[in-house]
């Protein structure tokens, strides 16, 4: 960026903002139903004057109980209440969970699933940043950049459509591979919209980076250091924003990231504005991922070899008494998993997310504990609210990026 | 957009780092601790190792001056019937070095308490009020070990195994089941409609 332009520095130290004692102090609650909340989370403040001294979030209101949801139903059921946690994000969870599952099972998924899985995550990522961009444009005030963001976004939703026929929850991958081929001309539907990335995103640039209004309210707000985030166990974009440079798909490859060209955004400062810069170049960064994905997809099956946990082909069911069978006692019991524990961390567009799986050999989890990177980034933001303005506030809970179906499961 | 930017090398070589938290570290806490530290076989070169629970707070001070700087995640695993029943998992990570080590400590149905690790780790907070919510095991020393996902006037521990799927009303005492109730606020008077009982039993007279 070339230039910082503020409206000036003064702001901050207006006398009537200079509150001393405890005698103003005064309890405000906001939320749960607060636009501004991001969903459905509920801070309680301690304010003086307009100054935070003391900030409290409360979690819980979106508890739906997926863990325990999981462990009654079998393996490939529970993908799709995976999928609801992080809606945001789900070819997230359910690579992290097909994978424990998969190192469970000791299988290893055929090289056209892996980078279309690949490529379809690098999708889900710029998705949710976009998501990410335009309400936090639009909390701290510019409404355009929620259009441009949502129109872009819409194309990766229509992507996702055709290739397992639902927008948002798509329970796409299973365990063995995918749920179905791509079908035929989507790596031109794909091409055709990653032509467009490049251009909308110089757009949204151009709105932001250098607009006043804009640095006004991210730059120097809700700082953390790198110890802080470090204990208060942050990660993903927000532990990057303070000059980390830990990222789960270069530190832990999964899934083949490491036969992939991509850098790591990384900022100084750990502000609000370090967190957007580094998420509007990790769209760039999984821009590259999927060009280089599109590049080197090969053809052949999309899933296992293995018919007591895939799936026969349709076809082959009406013909064979054998691919019947199979058919019947996948849909109806499912297949056992080896009894044992298996973390699975993975980079989702919030942080790591880990899936703890824990198997007794039988066809249903024993438990899946998901260690939701927003989970811990929610509670690390009153480090950055104390001590800021009241609308700060709004600026910081917008850029830590909390999803509360992660959050609270 | 700008110009190319030069990013500081990200981390790497996690697999490398593993192999030495299973070669070095390990061996060198299961010296120091003697019997609270239990080595357990490394299934998918993911090294753990089983803590007493009055070890547990030497251990994790112990590691974290040894550099394991983030708690990645506690949770609870409901092993019944065995026993011990309980399980209280901690994922430690060490950054730059990258190295990860799991503790398992195993808790007694009969006395579910391990101490708190949140003065050594501020994520371990909420995370352990998570597994007090879910489990009931408590966290001797936490400074706030309430309720986090459940309503604080909740009765039972949902993610025990013998909790029923279907909720309270299902299977636990009579108690429970009327406390458990939607709770919506009461309104002075009790006017119809907001007596925040389930729909049948909404009377309002």
């Amino acid at each position: 960026m070339s230039q910082v332009i503020r409206s000036g520095d003064y702001d901050l130290d207006l006398q009537e903002l200079q509150i001393d004692g405890e005698g103003d102090r005064m309890t405000l609650s906001v939320g749960p139903h607060h636009p501004s909340t991001h969903g459905v989370l509920r801070v309680v403040l301690e304010i003086e004057g307009e100054r935070i001294v003391k900030a409290t979030p409360e979690i819980g209101f979106l508890h739906t109980g997926i863990e325990k949801t999981a462990e009654h139903l079998t393996w490939t059921q529970a993908i799709t209440v995976i999928d609801r946690m992080d809606y945001l994000a789900p070819m997230s969870n359910n690579l992290g969970y097909v994978l424990a599952v998969e190192k469970l099972l000791g299988i290893e998924v055929p090289a056209r699933a892996r980078i279309v899985r690949v490529l379809l995550t690098e999708l889900q990522r710029i998705a949710s940043h976009l998501v990410w961009l335009g309400t936090t444009a639009l909390d701290i005030g510019s409404q355009s950049v929620l259009m441009y963001a949502f129109d872009l976004r819409e194309g990766i939703l229509d992507l996702f459509e055709e290739v397992a026929g639902a927008r948002m929850h798509q329970s796409y991958f299973r365990v063995g591979g995918l749920a179905q081929d791509i079908p035929e001309g989507f790596e031109d539907q794909v091409r055709r919209f990653l032509d467009r990335v490049p251009e909308r995103m110089r757009e949204i640039r151009a709105i932001l980076d250098e607009n006043p209004i804009w640095l006004d309210r991210l730059k120097g707000v809700g700082a953390i250091s790198a110890d802080k985030a470090i204990a208060l166990g942050v990660t993903g974009p927000n532990l990057r924003a303070c000059g980390v440079p830990y990222d789960v798909r270069k530190a832990f490859p999964y899934a083949g990231y490491d036969e992939f060209e991509f850098d790591v955004p990384v900022a100084e400062n750990g502000d609000c504005y370090d967190r957007y810069i580094v998420r509007v170049e990790e769209i760039m960064e999984s821009y590259r991922i999927c060009r280089q994905a599109l590049a080197r997809l090969p053809g052949g099956p999309v899933v296992v070899d293995d018919r007591k946990i895939v799936l026969p082909p349709k076809p082959e069911v009406r013909e064979s008494m054998e691919a019947l069978i199979h058919h019947f006692k996948l849909v109806s019991y499912g297949f056992d998993v080896p009894a044992g524990e298996v973390y699975q961390a993975l980079e989702s567009p919030r942080g790591e997310i880990g899936f703890y799986v824990v198997s007794n050999g039988k066809n249903k989890p024993w438990r899946v504990r998901v260690r939701g990177p927003a989970f811990y980034n929610t509670f690390a933001m009153p480090a950055m609210m104390e001590g800021a303005l009241l609308a700060d506030m709004v600026a910081i809970i917008a850029s830590v990026d909390p999803v509360f179906g992660e959050v609270d499961r | 957009m700008s110009g190319p930017r030069h990013y500081p090398e990200p981390y790497r070589g996690g697999a490398a780092a593993l192999a030495h938290v299973r070669d070095a570290i390990v061996p060198a806490l299961v010296e120091a601790f003697g019997d609270g530290v239990e080595p357990m076989e490394t299934p998918f070169d993911q090294p753990q190792v089983r803590v007493a629970p009055d070890k547990l707070e030497p251990v994790a001070r112990w590691l974290k001056e040894r550099g394991f700087n983030m708690l990645v995640d506690v949770g609870g695993v409901d092993y019944l019937p065995r026993t011990p029943r309980f399980e209280v998992v901690y994922h430690l990570l060490a950054l730059p070095q990258l190295w990860r080590l799991r503790l398992r400590v195993p808790v007694e149905e009969a006395q579910p308490e391990v101490p708190t690790v949140s003065h050594l780790w501020p994520a371990a907070d909420p995370a352990e009020r998570e597994v007090w919510d879910l489990f009931g095991i408590r966290f001797a020393g936490h400074p706030n070990l309430t309720r986090i996902l459940m309503p604080d006037d909740w009765v039972g521990h949902p993610l025990r195994q013998d909790y029923p799927l279907q909720g309270p009303r299902a299977g636990l005492p009579a108690h429970a089941a009327d406390r458990n109730r939607y709770h919506a606020p009461k309104l002075p008077g009790h006017p119809p409609g907001t007596t925040g009982l389930p729909g049948g039993a909404k009377g309002g007279k």
